[in-house]
C-alpha cells in the first residue's frame, strides 16, 4: 500500500521533462535489484551531501545559488523516498520560536516561485491555515504567535469561531473560544518541491547520486577529509549530514563519533476519497492542537493525522529492526485522533477510508531542529532533527545552513538551533528514546513559560542535590544539569505540575519573592554548580597572549583580579561571554553559562593555537559553586574563614584561594552575578557537603537561607544585566548592549572583533539594549511578559524582547530588549542613538494587549543605595541565566 | 441490591498479590517474569493459603497453593513450613553444615528463602520455635545420611512433603508445655491440607502434588490460540489410578468400604493430604491423644469421632505425586489454583482467559483497511469498541483477579456478568460456602526469551 502512495503523492512528471539527470538508470520500479551506475562517483568534491531529502536537495540547491560549483549529493536510495516522501506538505509560519519562524516564511516564498524557476510541478497552493483555540490559555498561545507574525510583516488575524465557519463550512465551532488565520500558509507535495530543488541544484552543476549509501566519513586531525561509499570513496573538504532519522547513526558510523541527538517516532495520518462535493484544494489547512491533529484538503478528500500522548518510538537500537516501507497502520493507536477528527468534522461520518500513512518522524530533545558545525569534527555539518516540520523548514535551513558553509556563519541568529546546545550526554539511546516520548505529545500542548521536560532528568546533578532536594528544591534542568528553581517552605502547598501551567501569574511569586528579600536584606545560598569551568594554563606567556587575542577586556591584569569579559567573533558579536580570574601570571580560570560547556571549548578549541605547552582543562565537574549573595555574606564568610572579608581587604572582583571551615583551597571570588554585594564560592567537591553545612550553621544566625535561580533572575533583570543565549548573541556586540567599558580596544594588542568594534565605536550602533519597566500592568490580573514580546515605539514596531521579570524591589514587571530604527519609509535600518531611545513612548505587546513601558538605557541607581561597596564594575557587569 | 462495579472490585481485589522478577539492566535473566496470585474466601475464615518464595542458597523459585479442611491450622503450618523443608532438601551438604554451624555457634544464619507475600499472608509467631526445632533436626539428620550425591528435586520435593506431614503428626504426638502450642499442634494435625507446589529453576518445572488442587501449563500453538496442559493429577475419587492405589494399599475385605460416595472412608474428598491423622493413626493413638489432650480437643466430637470401616491404618499419605516438564517457548504461564477454581472453569476456558489477559491487547488482531470501503464513521465506532473490550481487562492489573472475576461471574455466554458477580460476592458468609468454595490461584508468567536462549545453548 505503501508504494502505490508514492505515486500518489510524488508526481513523476519530473523525469520526463528532466531526462539530464545524472543518476541510476532506473526504471523507478519497485524492483530492488542493484541496477548498474552509468556515473562514477567523482574523486574528490568540495561538499558532499549525505541525504537526499528536503534538506540535502535544500542545502544543494542553495549552496550551488552561492555559487559553489563542485557539490555532490548522496542519496541510498532514491531522491526523496524518505520522510520526505510521506511528509503531510503544510507550510505553515505559525511557529513560536522567531527564528523558525523566518525560516518558515522563506520556505514558503521559495516554494512559491520553484515551480516556475525549475518547471517542476511543486503542487504550490496557497491556502492559508487555520489554528483552533479550544480554551482561554490556547487563545493567549495564538495571540502571542500572532503578535510576533504581525511585526516580521506575515498576515495573521484573530479571529471568532463564526468567521472559522465562513472560511471552512465542515467545521463544528460549538467548543471553540477563538482561532487564529493565517492565510499565506501553503500545502506543497513535499516530495515534488525536493525534486525540484535538486533539478535546480542540478541545472547548477550539483551532481546527484541515488543509490549510493555513505558508510562512514573519515576525520583526520579534527578535520573531515572524505566519505567512504559502497560505491567509493570521495575526498571533500565539506560533509553535510542530512539523513534524517539516520543522521543519529551516520554521526556514530565514524571511528570518531558525531552525536547527533534524535530519535524517530512512528506517525500517522489518514487519507481518504474524496468527498461526494470534492473538498476545494483552497480550502485552508486546520489545527486543531487541543484535539492533537491537523486537517488539510487532499484530493477532493482530506488528509488528517496528528500527535498522540503516547507516541511510539521507533529504531533505538537501530535501522535493522524493520524498514520505513514495511511499517503497519495502527488504528487502535491512531483511534483518539480519529475521535477527534470526527468531533471537530462530524460531516465527515460517511467518508471513505483511502489508507492510514505510518511515517516515521525524527525528534529532538528539545523540539528545535538541529543544524550547525560539529564540535569535534570542523567540515562536518547537520541539518536534521525537523520535529515534523521538516517542509516549513526545509527552504530556509537549508539557505542558513549554506551561508554557514560558505560565510562561516549564517545570516541569523542560529544558536537556538545550534548542534553545539547539546553534548555528548544528550546522545544517550534510553535519554532519547525517552525524552521524545515527552517531546512529540508537547508538540500540541500548551507552550508556556518555564516549562521544563520532565524526561531525562537527574543526570548531572551537584554533590548538594539531595540535601537541597530534602529542604523542599523545585527542580529546572540546563544542559542535563539539575539547577534549583525556588525552594518550597514546608507546609506550603504548590499547585501540581499540570495546574501550575499559566500565562499569569505563578504560584510560585510569594516564595521566589521571600528568597529576593532575603538577598537584600540578609544573605541566601544558591547552588550555581552548573556554570562551565575551564582552566587556561601555560608555561609562558601563551595562556595570556591567546586571551588577549580571543577576549574584549583587558587581561594583562595583577593576579586575584576576575575581568568580565565577552569573546567576540569577527563582527564584535558575543561567542561567549564570560568571568575570568587570573590565578596565577600563567594560568587563568574561567566561568561561562551552563549552555556554552561544547561551544566555548569548541571556539577556543578552533582559535587557541597549536602548542602543547598551553593546556585547555574543563575543570567544570570539579568545582561545586556556592553563590552568597547578600549583605551579611561578609559576615558568614569572614567568620568561617578568621579572615577580614571587608571591601578593604577584599574588593570587588577579586579572586583568592582560602580555607572555609576545615576545607582549604576554597576559590573565592567577589562576583555574585547579581549586582548584589557577596561571593562565589568554587569548592573542590569532596568538600562541597561540609562546607555547605558550616556556610548554613553560621549563617544561622544573619538569617541564612537557600534560594533558587528565580531569585538570581529576578535580581539580575531589575539591575539590567543581559545574559548569554537570551539577551546577547553572535549577533551582539558589546556596543550595543552598553558594555563598551568591558572593551579595551587601546589595549595595544590585536583581538578579536577589535574592528568592528572601532567601526560601531565611529558610526553608532542599529540596535541598542534597553531596559523596560512595565507601567500600567497589574501584576496580578494581566498576561505576564516572557521573552519575544514585540515593542512598540510611538506606535510602530521597533524590536522585540528578550527576557523579562518581575522586580520585587520595583514591584513592577522589567522586560529586556533590543531597539532598532527602522526608516518609516523604506524600513531601512537607522543608527540607534541615547536620543531616539529616550525620545519614546513605549508599549510591550503582550499576546495582542498593549502596555505601556518606561525604557532605561542605565539602571535604577535607586536599587543601589543599600550597596556596601562602590563598583561599577560588578553593577554593569555581565550576567547570565 | 447490588454492589456497584467499585465494590465488586475493592471485594476481588482485597488480597490480590503480584510480584516481578527484578530487572537487572534490562536483561531478566530468569526463566520467570513474575506472578500474580489472589484467593477470594467463602468459608469464614478462608481455609485456603498460598506461599511463593525464591530460594536464596540454591536456585529456582516455590510457588504452592494450600487447600485446607476441617479448619485452617493444617493448610496454615504447611504454607509456613513446607518450602523450608524443600529448600532444605535441595541444600548442598557443605551449606547445610555451614547453617549448623552458625546455629551451634549462634551466629547469624543464612538466608534460605525470600518469601514474597501479602499483608494478609501471616507467619505463625508463637510456633516458630517449634518448627524451627523440627526443621534443624530434619537438617542434622541429613548431614549424617550425607549420601555425596546431588541433590535431585523430584526427590527432594517427595521427602519434603513426607518428612513435614511426619513432623506435623510427632510434634501432635509429643505435645508442647505450653498449652497455646500445645493445642495449635493438635489441630494442625487434626485438620487437613492439600498442596500443589510448583519449582521453576531455568527450564526445569517440578509440580509436587498432594491432593485435588491443580496445576496446569497454558500453552500458545503457533496460530496464536491457547491450550492447557495438566501438570498434575488430581488425587480423588475421579482418579481411576489412585482409586486402583488406595484399593492395592489395604485388603480386599476392605474393597467396598475404602471408597464410598466418591469419598475415602465415605467422609473425606482428596484422597491425600497432610495432617488428617484420623486417618492415618490407629485407634489407640488417637484415643490416647484425644483424652491426654486439652479439653477443647476432648470436646470435639469430630477430633473424638473415629471414621467407619476403620481397620488397617493409614489411610491417607501426604507423599506428592511429582510432574517435571522441560519449558518451551510457547509454555507461556502457570496456573495453580485449589479447587474452588477447577469446579467452575474448565482449564481449557482457563488457558484462554488468561492467555488473552497477559497478551492483552498486543493480540488483538491488527484492523487493516486493505481494499475495503470502511467510512470514517465505521471505523470510529469499530474502535471504540474494541477499547471498551480492552478495558475491561485493563480493569483488573493481575491475572489472578482476573480469573476469578470469571469464575465467580461468568453467564452461560464466557462472559462476566456483574450482575452475577454481584449476586454471588454479597451472599450472606453462611450461604457463600454453598455456591462456591474458598479459590486461590497463582499465575505465574514465563520469559520466553529466556527459555528460547536457555534452549539453544542445549
Amino acid at each position: 500500500a505503501a508504494r502505490m502512495f508514492l505515486r500518489l503523492l510524488s508526481d513523476i512528471q519530473w523525469r520526463a521533462a528532466h531526462p539530464r539527470w545524472r543518476m541510476t538508470g532506473s526504471q523507478r520500479s519497485t524492483s530492488t535489484t542493484a541496477e548498474p551506475h552509468p556515473v562514477s562517483l567523482p574523486a574528490q568534491a568540495q561538499v558532499v551531501i549525505c541525504g537526499g531529502g528536503i534538506m540535502g536537495t535544500s542545502v544543494a540547491y542553495h549552496l550551488s545559488k552561492m555559487g559553489l560549483k563542485d557539490i555532490v549529493l548522496l542519496e541510498q536510495g532514491r531522491l526523496a523516498a524518505g520522510t520526505t516522501r510521506f511528509c503531510a506538505g503544510i507550510v505553515s509560519a505559525a511557529r513560536p520560536l522567531s527564528v523558525e519562524l523566518k525560516m518558515a516564511h522563506y520556505s514558503n516564498k521559495l516554494y512559491q516561485q520553484l515551480e516556475q524557476e525549475t518547471g517542476v510541478q511543486t503542487g504550490y497552493m496557497k491556502t492559508g491555515s487555520i489554528s483552533l483555540a479550544q480554551t482561554q490559555d490556547r487563545l493567549i498561545s495564538l495571540k502571542r504567535i500572532a503578535s510576533s507574525l504581525n511585526v516580521m510583516g506575515i498576515p495573521c488575524e484573530i479571529i471568532s469561531p463564526k468567521e472559522v465557519l465562513k472560511l471552512h463550512p465542515l467545521i463544528n465551532i460549538h467548543d471553540l473560544v477563538g482561532a487564529m488565520y493565517v492565510p499565506e500558509d501553503a500545502l506543497v507535495s513535499s516530495a515534488n518541491v525536493s525534486l525540484a530543488l535538486a533539478t535546480a541544484a542540478s541545472r547548477n552543476g550539483v551532481q546527484i547520486h541515488e543509490r549510493t549509501c555513505v558508510s562512514h566519513v573519515t576525520i583526520q586531525k579534527g578535520r573531515v577529509t572524505g566519505v567512504e561509499t559502497d560505491r567509493g570513496r570521495i575526498q571533500c573538504d565539506y560533509f553535510v549530514n542530512c539523513a534524517g532519522q539516520w543522521a543519529y547513526e551516520l554521526g556514530h558510523s565514524g571511528e570518531e563519533p558525531v552525536h547527533i541527538p534524535l530519535h524517530a517516532c512512528e506517525h500517522f495520518y489518514l487519507l481518504t476519497h474524496p468527498l461526494k462535493d470534492p473538498l476545494s484544494s483552497s480550502l485552508p489547512t486546520i489545527v486543531d492542537p487541543d484535539g492533537r491533529i491537523y486537517i488539510r484538503n487532499w484530493q477532493g478528500g482530506i488528509l488528517s493525522g496528528g500527535f498522540e500522548k503516547n507516541p511510539k518510538p521507533l529504531f533505538t537500537e537501530g535501522r535493522n529492526q524493520l524498514e520505513i516501507q514495511n511499517l503497519q497502520e495502527d488504528w487502535d493507536h491512531f483511534g483518539p485522533l480519529l475521535g477527534a477528527l470526527l468531533r471537530r468534522m462530524p460531516g465527515l461520518e460517511a467518508l471513505q477510508i483511502m489508507q492510514l500513512v505510518n511515517c516515521p518522524e525524527s525528534f529532538t530533545p528539545d523540539m528545535r531542529c538541529i543544524m550547525g558545525e560539529s564540535p569535534t569534527a570542523r567540515g562536518y555539518f547537520v541539518l536534521a532533527g525537523m520535529n515534523s516540520a521538516g517542509i516549513s523548514y526545509g527552504g530556509g535551513a537549508g539557505k542558513y545552513l549554506a551561508e554557514w558553509i560558505v560565510n562561516g556563519y549564517p545570516s541569523e541568529n542560529v544558536w537556538p538551533l545550534d548542534l553545539k546546545r547539546f553534548g555528548t550526554l544528550q546522545s544517550s539511546r534510553t535519554f532519547l528514546r525517552h525524552r521524545v516520548m515527552e517531546v512529540m505529545p508537547l508538540m500540541c500542548d500548551l507552550k508556556v513559560p518555564r516549562w521544563d521536560f520532565q524526561t531525562g532528568r537527574q543526570l548531572r546533578t551537584s554533590p548538594l542535590y539531595d540535601r537541597l532536594d530534602a529542604q523542599g528544591a523545585r527542580w529546572m534542568e540546563k544542559h542535563g544539569f539539575e539547577r534549583v528553581k525556588y525552594f518550597v517552605p514546608p507546609g506550603s502547598d504548590l499547585l501540581d505540575l499540570d495546574h501550575s501551567k499559566t500565562f499569569y501569574k505563578p504560584d510560585w511569586f510569594d516564595i521566589v519573592g521571600s528568597e529576593v528579600k532575603c538577598c537584600k536584606e540578609a544573605v541566601s545560598v544558591i547552588d550555581m554548580s552548573s556554570f562551565t569551568k575551564f582552566e587556561i594554563s601555560s608555561t609562558g606567556d601563551q595562556a595570556l597572549e591567546s586571551l588577549q587575542y580571543l577576549c574584549s577586556n583587558d587581561l594583562d591584569v595583577p593576579v586575584g583580579h576576575v575581568v568580565h569579559t565577552g569573546m567576540l567573533n569577527e563582527k564584535g558579536g558575543y561567542e561567549n561571554d564570560c568571568s575570568i580570574a587570573r590565578l596565577s601570571k600563567r594560568s587563568f580560570f574561567m566561568i561561562s553559562p551552563t549552555d556554552q560547556q561544547v561551544h566555548c571549548w569548541t571556539w577556543l578549541k578552533n582559535h587557541l593555537p597549536d602548542d602543547s605547552n598551553l593546556v585547555l582543562e574543563d575543570v567544570t565537574w570539579k568545582y561545586t559553586a556556592l553563590n552568597l549573595i547578600g549583605p551579611r555574606a561578609v559576615d558568614v564568610l569572614s567568620e568561617l574563614s578568621y579572615a577580614p572579608m571587608t571591601a578593604e581587604h577584599f574588593p570587588s572582583l577579586f579572586c583568592k584561594e582560602m580555607s572555609v571551615g576545615y576545607a582549604n583551597g576554597i576559590r573565592v571570588m567577589s562576583i555574585t552575578h547579581t549586582g548584589e554585594p557577596g561571593f562565589v564560592l568554587y569548592i573542590p567537591i569532596e568538600y562541597a557537603l561540609h562546607v555547605y553545612n558550616e556556610v548554613m550553621n553560621m549563617g544561622q544566625k544573619y538569617g541564612i537561607r537557600n534560594a533558587g535561580y528565580y531569585a538570581l533572575r529576578s535580581l539580575r533583570i531589575e539591575k539590567f544585566f543581559a545574559f548569554w543565549g537570551q539577551d546577547l548573541d553572535a549577533f551582539t556586540t558589546p556596543m550595543e548592549c552598553g558594555r563598551e567599558f568591558q572593551v579595551k580596544l587601546d589595549k595595544g594588542l590585536e583581538f578579536l572583533g577589535q574592528e568592528a568594534l572601532w567601526e560601531q565605536k565611529q558610526n553608532g550602533v542599529y540596535k541598542r539594549f534597553t531596559m523596560f519597566i512595565l507601567e500600567d500592568h497589574d501584576t496580578d490580573m494581566d498576561l505576564w511578559p516572557w521573552w519575544g514580546e514585540p515593542i512598540f515605539r510611538n506606535g510602530r514596531y521597533v524590536g522585540k524582547t528578550t527576557s523579562s521579570a518581575y522586580s520585587y524591589t520595583l514591584e513592577r514587571h522589567v522586560c529586556l530588549g533590543f531597539v532598532h530604527h527602522f526608516d518609516e519609509k523604506t524600513g531601512e535600518e537607522l543608527v540607534v542613538t541615547t536620543d531616539f531611545i529616550n525620545q519614546g513612548e513605549y508599549e510591550i505587546d503582550i499576546a495582542g494587549q498593549r502596555f505601556q513601558a518606561k525604557a532605561k538605557l542605565y539602571p535604577f541607581s535607586s536599587l543601589f543605595t543599600q550597596r556596601r561597596r562602590k563598583d561599577e564594575v560588578e553593577l554593569s557587569g555581565y550576567q547570565r541565566e | 441490591f447490588y454492589l456497584t462495579p467499585s465494590q465488586v472490585n475493592s471485594i476481588l481485589k482485597a488480597n490480590e498479590y503480584s510480584f516481578k522478577v527484578p530487572e537487572f539492566d534490562g536483561k531478566n535473566v530468569s526463566s520467570v517474569l513474575g506472578f500474580d496470585s489472589n484467593q477470594l474466601p467463602a468459608n469464614a475464615p478462608i481455609e485456603d493459603r498460598r506461599s511463593a518464595a525464591t530460594c536464596l542458597q540454591t536456585r529456582g523459585m516455590l510457588l504452592g497453593v494450600f487447600d485446607g479442611h476441617a479448619g485452617c491450622a493444617c493448610a496454615q503450618a504447611v504454607s509456613e513450613r513446607l518450602f523450608y523443608y524443600i529448600a532444605v532438601s535441595l541444600l548442598p551438604h557443605e551449606t547445610l553444615l555451614e547453617i549448623e554451624n552458625a546455629v551451634e555457634s549462634g551466629r547469624a544464619l543464612l538466608p534460605i528463602l525470600q518469601w514474597h507475600k501479602h499483608p494478609n499472608d501471616y507467619f505463625s509467631k508463637e510456633a516458630s520455635k517449634l518448627y524451627f526445632n523440627s526443621l534443624r533436626t530434619y537438617w542434622q539428620e541429613l548431614i549424617d545420611l550425607n549420601s555425596g550425591e546431588t541433590t535431585d528435586v523430584r526427590e527432594a520435593l517427595i521427602n519434603a512433603f513426607k518428612r513435614l506431614d511426619n513432623d506435623i503428626s510427632l510434634e501432635a504426638q509429643v505435645g508442647d508445655p505450653n498449652s497455646f502450642l500445645n493445642y495449635l499442634v493438635l489441630r494442625v494435625a487434626f485438620s487437613g491440607a492439600t498442596a500443589c507446589v510448583a519449582h521453576v529453576d531455568g527450564i526445569d518445572l517440578h509440580v509436587a502434588n498432594t491432593g485435588d488442587s491443580r496445576a496446569m501449563l497454558g500453552v500458545q500453538e503457533e496460530d496464536g490460540s491457547w491450550s492447557a496442559v495438566n501438570l498434575s493429577y488430581d488425587h480423588n475419587a475421579q482418579n481411576e489410578r489412585e482409586v486402583e492405589r488406595v484399593k492395592m494399599e489395604h485388603p480386599k475385605s476392605e474393597e467396598k468400604s475404602l471408597v464410598k460416595q466418591d469419598r475415602l472412608l465415605g467422609l473425606l474428598m482428596p484422597f491425600r493430604a497432610f495432617g488428617d491423622v484420623k486417618f492415618k493413626w490407629s485407634i489407640e493413638l488417637q484415643k490416647r491423644v484425644v483424652e491426654s489432650g486439652p479439653d477443647q480437643l476432648n470436646d470435639n466430637e469430630y477430633t473424638k469421632f473415629i471414621p467407619p470401616n476403620y481397620y488397617t491404618p493409614p489411610y491417607l499419605t501426604a507423599e506428592p505425586e511429582v510432574i517435571h516438564h522441560r519449558l518451551r517457548p510457547q509454555d507461556k504461564f502457570l496456573v495453580l489454583a485449589t479447587d474452588g477454581l477447577w469446579e467452575t472453569m474448565h482449564r481449557q476456558d482457563v488457558a484462554r482467559i488468561v492467555g488473552e489477559y497477559l497478551t492483552g491487547v498486543h493480540h488483538q488482531q491488527p484492523i487493516a483497511v486493505g481494499g475495503y470501503k470502511v467510512t470514517l464513521g465505521q471505523m470510529h465506532g469499530l474502535l471504540t469498541e474494541r477499547r471498551a473490550r480492552i478495558s475491561s481487562v485493563f480493569e483488573d492489573q493481575n491475572a489472578a483477579t482476573h480469573l476469578i472475576r470469571h469464575a465467580v461471574g461468568n453467564n452461560e455466554f464466557g462472559t462476566v456478568d456483574h450482575e452475577r458477580l454481584s449476586k454471588m460476592l454479597s451472599l450472606p458468609e453462611e450461604l457463600a460456602r454453598m455456591y462456591r468454595d474458598d479459590i486461590t490461584i497463582i499465575v505465574v508468567q514465563f520469559n520466553s526469551r529466556v527459555i528460547g536462549a536457555y534452549q539453544n545453548e542445549e
